[in-house]
């Protein structure tokens, strides 16, 4: 858990972070969006005081972090950035034991979890142990960079636009990877972007910020749907309709659903927990838009069968209902 | 005696100068490593002082090696003490840009990542910066090791040993082969100490602390022995020229004509003046008529025994010339035995360190002697006169143009600044000028040529040396050597006066009693 409060930061009489203040529960991610230059990098380094704040405070799992010392603090905290910065000399083992060798762990214990990491992101580590980051893609520099991050088991885990530098189909796969991780899910964290789509894609909250002040804090759907200031409309305008179909569940729309007879064989099956965007993409590769789905209720009771036909205009009618 | 024969028979000099030669290097090199490599970290964590530190180590790189031997000569002397400080200061810009450069260059996200996860400053420092700034290092060290191996042979001007001693005697004595057998190894160690580097620099993550802990291990046990003796009195010394000590009218000759030993060094002509008035050595192998014997207060030692060649200065006119102005040789008689060493000395002083002009200088002079200083220019260019390019040259052809021009109503022009004896001599013989003022013994070696028999016979003999010139030069170029003007301009042993004084020692015979007397 982490809980920010008043926190300014002033770069020579110019303000980068005003006076901003949010808590981030644990297990929660929280984004912390807006352009470049609205202090949101500013922002997440003084919570691991890679840059000190001017005034205010932070709590990590209830403690201050003044009270620690910073080398200590950092130890704790896992830190993925956009440029990853494995270090050269070292090799893939050697970089994800960082964190562990400052910490003074038994070396078993550090291959043996070295090992595990790199299970984890998805490189065998018996091919990759041994490689040097030249040696590497920039999407398996970026796997090494999470599994040093998290080699140590932080509960908080900051992560400044870690999707930043990779290519649009690496960083999609990663970043599904990166949603389903049971061990990601379990973590505080705070992760920067610019990325609208990113940002509604992977994050619990967003804080929206510019020039130093939160606009909005909220979910992808109250940002989207109840956005409190021009500012908030403006910053999703361009993207509105992909985003309202992203944040839209099918839970969201089953009220308007009008149930139909099933015919036939189902050729998809959702929860109702998944995106509209994400039927309307696995609808793509089917032939007929009209071909029947399945939806899946949490509690396995109720099963809907229904036509993509339908859930569009179910769609509609509620976009219509959230937007008066 | 050829290159193999020259090789085979100095090899034991050629292997202790070798030797001298890597100590030089080796041990301002180590020193170079010890300090300038925290030098160049300290910069990295200080920035703002980086470029004014980078400036003034990069000024020092940019003065000439033998004008930094010169700066350091009046606080270190000379001697290998000197040689090993020019060395380092000239290996440490190398090393501290590179090293300041290398850990510059790290990524910064790399130093951000390890900031990141928790390392401290000093983590930073020896687990990430520092191991990757280490080709960098690296390159400067190699760097400073060539420039050392090189800038090394010009110690050999203060004293210093190594295979610079051969190259500066080789040039002095236009002996090809002792150049080479100083300029060969010196290349070969050059080229061999880069290789060896070269080949380390692959193992380098793990050589580097060996490397340190050797430079260390150089610095605190060697060094003692070097700078522990020099404390000590360093017993009388002469400081000689590279080619004094190796000609036969030089040292070699002056041993066996006044049965003469002492311990000697070898010195820069330039820094040879300043070594013995900084009492780094007590003898010097001077010229008698230098102006820095004024200036820095030293004694000219009698040559009791006429060992030095007669070098008297004459003007030297063309037959042509005389015989159309017989006035001249009556105006030149105002001048003979006017000159004596001392005062040729202080003229040359006033040019040379009051910063005087020639002309002016020339103009007391006569004044002072009594003769008539008059200006009454024309047009017409009756005379010219001319003079090689030293000072010496310059006041005494000012001060023939003076006398001319006052006694005479000939107009004179100058031409002075001639590069050396053979372009003024040809001048002469071809009428470009008229008149210069040229040393008997030039005239006997450079311009007569005159063969061993004849210079065996008449060299200690002043007389005999002007009167076989005089004559040789009107039969063979229908040149006169007018009346000498006093001075004899040649090699002179000279010691600080305070010295001489208070040792009594006015001659090289007494010098030869005293150290006799000495050992």
């Amino acid at each position: 858990m982490i809980e920010v409060l008043n926190l300014t930061k002033k770069f020579n009489g110019l303000t980068a972070v005003d006076n901003i203040s949010f808590s981030v529960e644990k297990g929660e991610t929280l984004i912390l969006l807006g352009t470049s230059g609205c202090g949101k990098t500013t922002t997440l380094k003084m919570i691991n005081r890679l840059i000190e704040a001017t005034s205010g405070k932070v709590f990590i799992e209830g403690k201050n972090i003044q009270d620690q010392k910073p080398e200590e603090l950092r130890k704790q905290i896992g830190y993925v950035i956009q440029s990853i910065g494995l270090f050269p000399h070292y090799t893939v083992q050697q970089n994800v034991a960082i964190v562990p060798n400052l910490l003074k762990w038994h070396k078993k214990q550090t291959v043996s979890r070295t090992r595990e990491l790199l299970e984890l992101v998805g490189l065998p580590p018996d091919d990759f142990l041994k490689r040097k980051p030249e040696e590497l893609s920039g999407g398996q520099q970026q796997r090494v960079g999470l599994a040093r991050a998290l080699a140590a088991d932080p509960s908080v885990v900051l992560l400044d636009e870690p999707f930043g530098a990779l290519d649009p189909i690496t960083r999609r796969q990663i970043k599904k990877e990166f949603i389903n991780m049971e061990s990601m899910l379990q973590k505080t964290m705070i992760l920067v972007t610019h990325d609208v789509f990113e940002a509604c894609e992977l994050g619990d909250k967003i804080c929206l910020m510019d020039e130093g002040k939160i606009k909005q804090i909220g979910t992808a759907k109250e940002l989207i749907f109840s956005p409190q200031n021009d500012f908030v409309i403006n910053f999703f305008q361009a993207n509105r309709f992909q985003l309202e179909l992203m944040v839209l569940t099918l839970m969201d729309i089953m009220d308007e659903i009008t149930i139909k007879e099933y015919k036939g064989e189902a050729i998809h099956e959702f929860n109702e927990y998944t995106r509209i965007l994400d039927v309307l993409e696995a609808m793509e590769n089917t032939p007929h838009m009209a071909s029947i789905l399945r939806i899946k209720t949490n509690d396995h009771k109720t099963i809907l069968h229904t036509t993509s036909e339908t859930i569009m205009s179910a769609f509609f009618k509620k976009r219509a209902k959230l937007l008066q | 005696m050829n290159f193999i024969e020259f090789i085979y028979t100095h090899q034991q000099e050629i292997i202790e100068q070798t030797i001298e030669h890597i100590g030089l290097t080796v041990v301002a090199l180590a020193i170079a490593i010890f300090l300038g490599l925290p030098l160049g970290i300290m910069l990295t964590r200080y920035k703002k002082f980086s470029p004014s530190v980078l400036g003034v180590i990069g000024i020092i790189q940019t003065i000439p090696s033998v004008a930094l031997l010169g700066f350091l000569l009046p606080i270190l002397g000379i001697g290998v003490i000197p040689a090993i400080v020019a060395l380092f200061l000239y290996a440490l810009l190398p090393i501290v840009r590179n090293t300041y450069t290398g850990i510059e260059e790290v990524d910064l996200a790399v130093r951000e990542a390890a900031k990141g996860m928790g390392m401290s400053d000093l983590q930073i420092l020896f687990k990430v910066e520092l191991p990757l700034a280490v080709p960098v290092i690296f390159a400067g060290i190699r760097t400073a090791t060539v420039i050392n191996v090189g800038v090394a042979t010009l110690c050999a001007l203060i004293a210093s040993g190594g295979l610079g001693e051969f190259i500066f005697r080789g040039i002095a004595l236009n002996n090809i082969y002792m150049i080479l057998a100083g300029a060969i190894p010196a290349a070969i160690l050059a080229l061999l100490f880069d290789t060896i580097l070269g080949l380390l620099q692959k193992f380098i993550r793990q050589l580097i602390k060996p490397i340190l802990i050797l430079s260390s291990l150089v610095i605190f046990v060697i060094i003692p022995f070097i700078i522990i003796p020099s404390f000590f009195v360093h017993p009388f010394t002469a400081g000689f020229t590279a080619e004094f000590m190796e000609r036969s009218d030089g040292y070699p000759g002056l041993k066996k004509h006044y049965n003469l030993s002492m311990n000697t060094v070898e010195l820069d002509p330039g820094l040879m003046y300043q070594a013995l008035k900084e009492k780094k050595v007590d003898v010097i192998c001077g010229f008698s008529t230098d102006g820095r014997i004024l200036a820095f207060k030293l004694k000219v030692l009698k040559d009791d025994k006429h060992f030095f060649p007669p070098y008297h200065v004459s003007p030297i006119v063309r037959g042509e010339t005389l015989r159309k102005y017989p006035v001249l040789r009556e105006m030149f008689s105002k001048l003979a035995d006017l000159i004596t060493d001392k005062k040729m000395a202080e003229l040359n002083f006033r040019v040379d360190y009051k910063k005087e002009s020639p002309s002016q200088v020339a103009k007391d002079f006569l004044a002072q002697m009594g003769l008539e200083v008059s200006n009454n220019k024309k047009e017409k260019a009756d005379i010219i006169i001319g003079s090689k390019n030293f000072t010496e040259q310059y006041i005494l052809a000012y001060i023939f143009e003076q006398l001319i021009e006052s006694y005479s109503d000939l107009n004179v022009v100058l031409k002075t600044g001639l590069a050396g004896t053979k372009i003024c001599f040809d001048a002469l013989i071809n009428g470009e000028i008229d008149i210069y003022p040229e040393y008997t013994g030039t005239g006997l070696h450079v311009i007569l040529k005159a063969n061993k028999e004849i210079q065996n016979t008449i060299l200690r003999d002043e007389k005999m040396v002007y009167n076989f010139v005089k004559k040789e030069s009107k039969k063979r170029y229908d040149l006169e050597w007018l009346q000498p003007l006093g001075f004899n301009n040649t090699y002179a042993l000279m010691m600080r006066e305070s010295q001489a004084n208070k040792l009594k020692i006015k001659s090289i015979s007494e010098l030869e009693y005293f150290l006799e007397k000495s050992d």
